[in-house]
C-alpha cells in the first residue's frame, strides 16, 4: 500500500488523532501561558526571583521528555494527566523568559509616568506594562507551541492522545507493511499542525498587538 | 509618627458639574524634606524647606545630580521621603494614599512619557477616566485639552504617539498632565529633549497656559535661561538640594547670593536681565510726526519747527513709514516718495528690552519706533532712554534682592533656633512604601 492509499483508508483515524493532538497542545498552551505570565509578573521586579524562575524552567526543559513522562506515570497514572502536566511544564520556559524580558524592557520613563499620573500597581501592570510586553510574550508563546507540538507526540507513550500514537504504532511494528506510512503520516501531521498554529499566531498578533506599537 | 492624615486634598473639587471654574493652584510647603537612598551615606536631598505660593511657577535649577528630580518626585511621592513633611493646600499629604494624591497632581516628564500603545485621546483621557468622569465628559475634555495646547483635535485625536513630532508629543504630555484639572503640576525637564526652536515655542505656550490657568507649577530644568524665562521664582539648588537662592529671576540676576549662584547665572547677567523687561515698562518718548496725507507745506513747517533733527512720517493707517531729516525734502525736490529713509525695524510694546536694544544698536541713528498692536506708531525708544531705564531697573532689583536676602537670613536664623529647641523636629516618616524601584 503506498502512502496515499494509506492516508485514504485511514483518514478518519488520522483526523481524530490530529484533532486530539491540536486540542491537547492548545489547552496546555492556555494553561502554560497563564502560568508563565503569572510567574513573570510575580518575579520580574526582583533580580534574583526573575533569574530563579528562568533557571528553574530552563532546568525542566533539560529533562528528556520520555523520562519526564516516565517519572510522572507512577505519580498521576496513565493517559491525559501526565501528558498535560509534562506539556505545561515544558511550555513554561519560553513564556516565562519572554515575559520577564518583556516586562523588564518596558521603558522606565513610562513606568514612572504611569505611576506618576496616579495608576495603581495593578492598573499599571494591566494597562501599560503587559500591553507593552505583549509582543515578546506572544513570541514566547509561539516558540512554546512549536516545541509542544513535537513533545506531545511522546504522550502516546503514556497512552496519551494525539498523533504520537500513529508514530509509536509504526515504530512498534517496524518492518511491517504500514510501519513507514504510520510514522510518516504522524510526523507530517504534526508538521502541518505546527504550521497551522503558526499562521494562527500571526493573526492573533495582528488582532492583539496595539496598532501604536506594531512594527 | 502617627499623623492624622486626611484622606482627601482640599481641592475646590471641580469634578462634578461641568462648566465649573478650573481649579487654580494650591500652596505647596516642604518641611525638612529629606531623602536618603538605601546604600548611600549622604542624603540625596537634605532637609529642604520651601514654600511655594498658590498659582506660582517655581523653577528648580541646579547642576546634574543635585537632587532636583528627587525633590520634585517627593512632592507626588513617586519617591517616598525618608523624613520631613509635604503639605499641599495646607493638608499634610506625607501619609495619604499616594495613588489618590497623584491623581490630583499633574505630572509631565522629559520624553513626554506618552504610552505608545494608546492614541493621543486615550493618553489624555487616562486620568479623567481613572477619577471616574463619564465617557462623554472625558471625550469632551480631551478635545478641550488638545485645543488648549494648540493641537487640532480632529487631526491629532486618533494618532499614536509615534506619529507625532517631539514637540507635539510634549504638548500632548502637558495636555495629559492637565486633563483632570489638578491644582498642582510637576514638570521634570519637560522640554529637555526637543530642539531649541521648538523648546522656545513650548516655553511660550506654557507661559500662555499658566496665564490662563494659574496652576501651582514646579518645573525642573538645568537650563538657567529656561528658568529665567519661565519662573515667577527660581530656586537655585546646590548639592543635596540645598537652596542656594530662592528668589525672583530679576533678583537672582542682579544680586546672586554667592559665587555658586553667580557661576550658575553665567556670563551676561545684565543682558539676560533685559529679557525680563518689556518695552512697555520703560519710558517711550513721543516724536513729532506727520502723515503722508498732510500737505507738503505743513510737513516743511513741522520739520523746521520740531526741535529734533528729524520727524517721523506715518502712512495712511498711522504706521511708521519714513524718517525725514531737515533738508531731505529739499534734496528730493519735494517728493515724499523719494525723500527720507525707510523705517525698516520696529518693536512692539511687548518686545523684550533685549530685542529693543538689538534694534537700537543696528539702527544707524540709535533709535527704534515702538508700534501698537496693528503696527501703528506709539512712540520711540532710543539709546539714552534705554540705558537710563536699565540702570533704574538694575538698581531697583538690587534693593529688592537685598531686602529679600535679609528676610531669608532672618527666617533661617529663626529656623535654626526652632530646630535647636526641638520644635520643628524632622519627623522620620517610616517611608519606603514599595512604590519606588531600586
Ligand atoms: N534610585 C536611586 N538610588 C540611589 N541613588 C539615587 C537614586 N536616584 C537618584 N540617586 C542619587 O541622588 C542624587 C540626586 O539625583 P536626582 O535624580 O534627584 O538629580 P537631578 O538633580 O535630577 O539630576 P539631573 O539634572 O541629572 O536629572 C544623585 O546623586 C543620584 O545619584
Ligand atoms: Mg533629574
Amino acid at each position: 500500500m503506498n502512502f496515499w492509499d494509506y492516508l485514504g483508508s485511514r483518514h478518519q483515524q488520522l483526523l481524530a488523532d490530529a484533532y486530539q493532538h491540536a486540542s491537547a497542545v492548545f489547552q496546555c498552551m492556555v494553561v502554560a501561558t497563564l502560568l508563565g505570565v503569572l510567574i513573570g509578573v510575580v518575579t520580574y521586579r526582583s533580580d534574583w526571583a526573575g533569574n530563579l524562575a528562568t533557571t528553574a524552567t530552563a532546568t525542566l526543559l533539560t529533562i528528556p521528555s520520555l523520562a519526564m513522562i516516565g517519572l510522572l506515570i507512577p505519580v498521576v497514572g496513565l493517559g491525559v494527566p501526565p501528558t498535560v502536566i509534562a506539556l505545561v511544564l515544558y511550555g513554561l520556559l519560553p513564556i516565562v523568559r519572554n515575559a520577564i524580558v518583556g516586562l523588564r524592557g518596558v521603558d522606565p520613563a513610562l513606568v514612572d509616568a504611569a505611576t506618576g499620573i496616579g495608576m495603581s500597581r495593578l492598573a499599571r501592570l494591566a494597562r501599560v506594562e503587559l500591553p507593552l510586553a505583549w509582543p515578546p510574550i506572544l513570541t514566547g508563546i509561539r516558540v512554546s507551541t512549536q516545541m509542544l507540538m513535537g513533545i506531545a507526540a511522546i504522550a502516546a507513550y503514556a497512552s496519551g492522545p494525539g498523533l504520537g500514537n500513529e508514530i509509536f504504532r509504526g515504530i512498534a511494528s517496524l518492518g511491517s507493511r504500514n510501519a513507514l506510512n504510520q510514522v510518516l503520516s504522524g510526523t507530517l501531521g504534526i508538521i502541518i499542525l505546527a504550521l497551522l498554529f503558526d499562521a494562527a499566531y500571526v493573526v492573533v498578533g495582528r488582532l492583539t498587538i496595539p496598532r501604536g506599537i506594531r512594527v | 509618627m502617627s499623623e492624622t492624615s486626611a484622606a482627601a486634598m482640599p481641592t475646590p473639587a471641580p469634578d462634578e458639574g461641568d462648566g465649573a471654574r478650573a481649579a487654580t493652584g494650591a500652596t505647596i510647603r516642604l518641611e525638612n524634606l529629606t531623602k536618603r537612598y538605601p546604600g548611600s551615606s549622604e542624603p540625596a536631598v537634605d532637609s529642604v524647606n520651601m514654600e511655594i505660593n498658590a498659582g506660582e511657577l517655581v523653577v528648580f535649577v541646579g547642576p546634574s545630580g543635585c537632587g532636583k528630580s528627587t525633590t520634585l518626585k517627593m512632592i507626588n511621592r513617586l519617591i517616598e521621603p525618608s523624613g520631613g513633611r509635604i503639605r499641599i493646600g495646607g493638608e499634610d499629604v506625607t501619609h495619604m494614599d499616594p495613588v489618590k494624591l497623584r491623581r490630583k497632581i499633574g505630572y509631565a516628564i522629559q520624553s513626554s512619557g506618552l504610552f505608545p500603545h494608546m492614541t493621543v485621546a486615550q493618553n489624555i483621557g487616562l486620568v479623567p477616566k481613572m477619577v471616574g468622569w463619564s465617557k462623554a465628559r472625558t471625550a469632551e475634555r480631551v478635545e478641550e485639552m488638545l485645543d488648549l495646547v494648540g493641537l487640532d483635535p480632529g487631526e491629532f485625536h486618533g494618532r499614536y504617539p509615534r506619529q507625532l513630532s517631539g514637540g507635539q508629543q510634549q504638548r500632548v504630555g502637558v495636555a495629559r498632565a492637565l486633563a483632570a484639572d489638578p491644582p498642582v503640576l510637576l514638570m521634570d525637564e519637560p522640554f529637555g529633549a526637543v530642539d531649541p526652536i521648538t523648546r522656545d515655542h513650548l516655553q511660550d505656550e506654557l507661559i500662555r497656559l499658566q496665564h490662563e490657568l494659574h496652576k501651582t507649577i514646579v518645573f525642573v530644568t538645568h537650563d538657567f535661561d529656561e528658568a529665567i524665562k519661565l519662573g515667577d521664582r527660581i530656586a537655585v539648588l546646590r548639592e543635596r538640594s540645598h537652596i542656594a537662592q530662592f528668589d525672583t529671576p530679576e533678583a537672582i540676576l542682579t544680586n546672586p547670593a554667592d559665587d555658586f549662584v553667580s557661576g550658575f547665572v553665567g556670563a551676561g547677567a545684565a543682558l539676560k536681565r533685559l529679557n525680563l523687561t518689556r518695552v512697555r515698562d520703560v519710558e517711550i518718548t513721543d516724536y513729532p510726526t506727520v502723515t503722508v496725507d498732510d500737505p507738503l507745506q505743513e510737513i516743511f513747517n513741522r520739520v523746521r519747527a520740531s526741535g529734533t533733527n528729524e520727524i517721523l512720517l506715518l502712512d495712511r493707517r498711522g504706521r511708521p513709514y519714513k524718517w525725514l531729516r531737515r533738508g531731505d525734502l529739499m534734496r528730493a525736490r519735494g517728493s515724499l516718495a523719494r525723500a527720507g529713509t525707510l523705517v525698516n525695524d520696529t518693536v512692539t510694546r511687548d518686545a523684550t528690552l533685549r530685542d529693543a536694544l538689538e534694534a537700537v544698536l543696528t539702527d544707524n541713528a540709535g533709535r527704534v519706533v515702538v508700534t501698537g498692536r496693528r503696527g501703528e506708531y506709539t512712540g520711540v525708544v532710543d539709546m539714552e532712554t534705554l540705558m537710563n531705564s536699565v540702570h533704574e531697573l538694575l538698581e531697583a532689583d538690587r534693593l529688592e534682592a537685598m531686602e529679600n536676602q535679609h528676610e531669608l537670613e532672618e527666617a533661617r536664623g529663626e529656623q535654626t533656633r526652632q530646630a535647636q529647641e526641638g520644635v520643628g523636629g524632622a519627623a522620620g516618616g517610616a517611608g519606603g512604601g514599595g512604590e519606588e524601584r531600586a
